[in-house]
């Protein structure tokens, strides 16, 4: 070793295997810890497994039948498919408020574009689509470019969005006879098909194919990855060459379009289109799913899978509270608990680091 | 040092400027090719932000920058590292929650050949992690365990060995290491003292930041103090005390007329 210095000397002898550890002796509860840092969706599984668990033995039968636990899934379609864009939004550290709205004012478009303007049915779909995305990158614009904080951004989106929902559509509902005899193919999710006794829609596979296809590349694709790391450490992406504002405004974007997918996948769910659903949570159930599903509010942690397994734990909860009877304030309430335990779990994972 | 030679990479009166603080101030710099440059200074003396400047991640407020007598002007980290300048930042510029194999090819990921690579954008997972598990070894760095665990769980230690192992193994024209040895083990800051050797063989010329004096000494070819947010002056090791240059770089001593010729 050239210019070593006397104490360095022996450093020739060092030793040269990766280290390698007897793990018996770690306690039980630090190798949980460690195994939900590096699998962030097993804890809302395991809920989602246990919620089922115990409504089945309190309800019996009825509840476990293949006919509700696929009631529950059409139920959470929708907030599934939300929940998948608000994920992507969450994991770079913001949030989209608006993409309740999006989602009504793009449903809005596809039904006026296609009975009232008489427009080809496929084409109205992408045109409302084409109106989420960009409604999506008007937030992106905002976020990535102003840079300004996307809870402002989006709050200010949201009232914009609705109020232009109102106004474009005169708040009148498209009746449901309507969308079935002018254009059926926005009613293309709403196809339902029978598995033995289980029901599914064209909604429900949608959603679940989305969360798997956004699994895929949120995992094993380059931008996927980015997205990680923009909302782990903006600073530090930027510094390791990642463009930081390509990504966010995509990802904005991007939230958009699934918004719009929502939107359609809706119309097949409701029949009707009406613009008054802007004024439903929309947002609020979207962020739940992702937050009892493990995303982490403050950006870069989580896994996609978990929201689609928050989303149907309160599908779950709900449906078993309603079958015992109970008060539907019950469900509010349960959900508030999770809430808040999904993110006590999430702090106690991330201390698995120091 | 032959004057005559042109440098590879230079800057001529980078001023910057955060609000009311001057962090350079009229700074000059020279990197000459093949050699080992050492940076020293005292804290706040301006030397994160001088190689900032020059790798594209603060855009000085006045001030030119030369690479291979070209005017270049780097708008971001990414422009710099295309054109072969790669860094090590004192912060490291690590994603905490992404694992070592993908903190090393973030920004530039291998993927998969064929069908998968190409269609559907899959990333060579298997690749990338030989690749990082080999540079690590190359750096000695053989208390990681795990090469696909999150950078978070890693010791600051070893975080800084990644970064390291990230910048020897991309830089093509220019490696800037701000502290690299700052948080290392006496057998791992031997190794990059080596590594530094080793890419110097290679023909890349090296900025080298530290507080080592004895380091510094040991590779440098040139040695650039930096006071107050500009270059005092440059000396040669083989002609200065290690007494000397702390006392030019703390204001203990006024440099010498011809010192900026070393
Ligand atoms: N982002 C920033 N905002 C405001 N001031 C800054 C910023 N970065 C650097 N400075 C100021 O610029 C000056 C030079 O800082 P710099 O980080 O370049 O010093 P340094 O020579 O690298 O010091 P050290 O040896 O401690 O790393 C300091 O006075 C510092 O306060
Ligand atoms: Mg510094």
């Amino acid at each position: 070793m050239a210019g070593a210095q006397e104490f360095e000397k022996v450093l020739d002898q060092s030793d040269r295997n990766v280290a390698a550890f007897d793990h018996q002796g770690v306690p039980l509860i630090k190798r949980a810890q460690h195994f939900l840092h590096s699998t962030p969706a097993a804890v809302p599984l395991i809920v989602l497994v246990m919620s089922i668990i115990i409504f089945g033995i309190t309800i019996g039968g009825r509840f476990f039948s293949s006919y509700t636990l696929t009631l529950i899934l059409q139920q959470i379609a929708i907030v599934g498919i939300l929940g998948a864009a608000q994920t992507l939004v969450i994991l770079t550290a913001g949030i989209d408020l608006s993409i309740g709205v999006i989602m009504v004012i793009s449903a809005v478009v596809m039904g006026n574009c296609a009975v009232v303007y008489g427009i080809p049915a496929f084409i109205a779909v992408l045109i409302g689509l084409g109106v989420g995305t960009l409604c999506g990158l008007l937030n992106g614009f905002l976020v990535a470019v102003m840079k300004l904080p996307p809870f402002i951004v989006t709050l200010g989106t949201w009232n914009i969005v609705m109020a232009t929902n109102f106004i474009y559509s005169a708040n009148e509902t498209i009746r449901d006879a309507d969308v079935a005899s002018t254009a059926p193919l926005l009613h293309l999710f709403g196809a339902s098909f029978k598995v033995g006794t289980a029901v599914l829609t064209l909604g429900v596979i949608a959603m679940v194919l989305l969360v798997l296809v956004l699994w895929y590349v949120l995992n094993h694709t380059a931008w996927g990855r980015h997205v990680y790391a923009v909302g782990d450490d903006p600073e530090a992406a930027k510094l390791s060459g990642i463009q930081t504002r390509r990504v966010l405004f995509s990802v904005y974007g991007l939230a958009g379009l699934i918004a719009a997918f929502a939107a359609w996948v809706s119309i097949g769910r409701n029949g009707s289109i009406s613009p008054s659903a802007a004024v439903t949570d929309y947002n609020l159930q979207a962020i739940t799913a992702a937050v009892i599903g493990g995303i982490s509010l403050f950006g870069g942690r989580g896994s996609i899978l978990g929201t689609l397994f928050g989303a149907m734990i309160v599908g779950v909860v709900s449906m078993g509270l309603n079958m015992l009877g109970a008060d539907p304030q019950w469900k509010v309430l349960l959900t508030g608990v999770l809430i808040i335990g999904a993110v006590a779990i999430d702090q106690w994972i991330r201390k698995v680091s120091v | 040092m032959n004057t005559s030679v042109q440098p590879i990479l230079s800057a001529r009166g980078l001023v910057k400027r955060y609000g009311r603080v001057t962090a350079l101030d009229n700074a000059d710099f020279d990197l000459y090719p093949g050699e080992i440059l050492a940076v020293i200074g005292d804290n706040g003396a301006g030397k994160s932000s001088l190689i900032k400047a020059i790798s594209g991640a603060v855009i000085p407020d006045e001030g030119e920058i030369k690479l291979e007598g070209q005017q270049v002007q780097f708008r971001s980290p990414m422009e710099a590292r295309e054109a072969g300048i790669e860094t090590v930042y004192q912060n490291l510029a690590l994603s905490p929650a992404l694992s070592i194999a993908d903190n090393m090819f973030l920004g530039r990921e291998l993927r998969k050949p064929g069908i998968m690579g190409q269609w559907f954008r899959m990333l060579d997972r298997p690749a990338m992690e030989k690749r990082a598990r080999e540079k690590l070894n190359e750096l000695g760095l053989m208390t990681i365990q795990n090469i696909s665990q999150a950078v978070e769980t890693l010791s600051g230690g070893q975080r800084q060995g990644v970064a390291v192992a990230r910048a020897a193994a991309f830089g093509s024209k220019v490696v800037i290491m701000d502290e690299p040895t700052a948080a290392l083990g006496v057998k791992e800051s031997r190794r990059v003292l080596e590594l530094i050797l080793d890419v110097k063989k290679r023909g890349l010329p090296i900025v080298l930041i530290s507080h080592n004096m004895p380091h510094v000494f040991e590779v440098a070819d040139r040695i650039h103090i930096h006071r107050l947010g500009r270059r005092l002056c440059v000396v040669d090791p083989k002609l200065i005390s290690m007494s000397d240059a702390v006392a030019l770089m703390t204001g203990a001593k006024k440099p010498p007329e011809d010192a900026l010729a070393a």
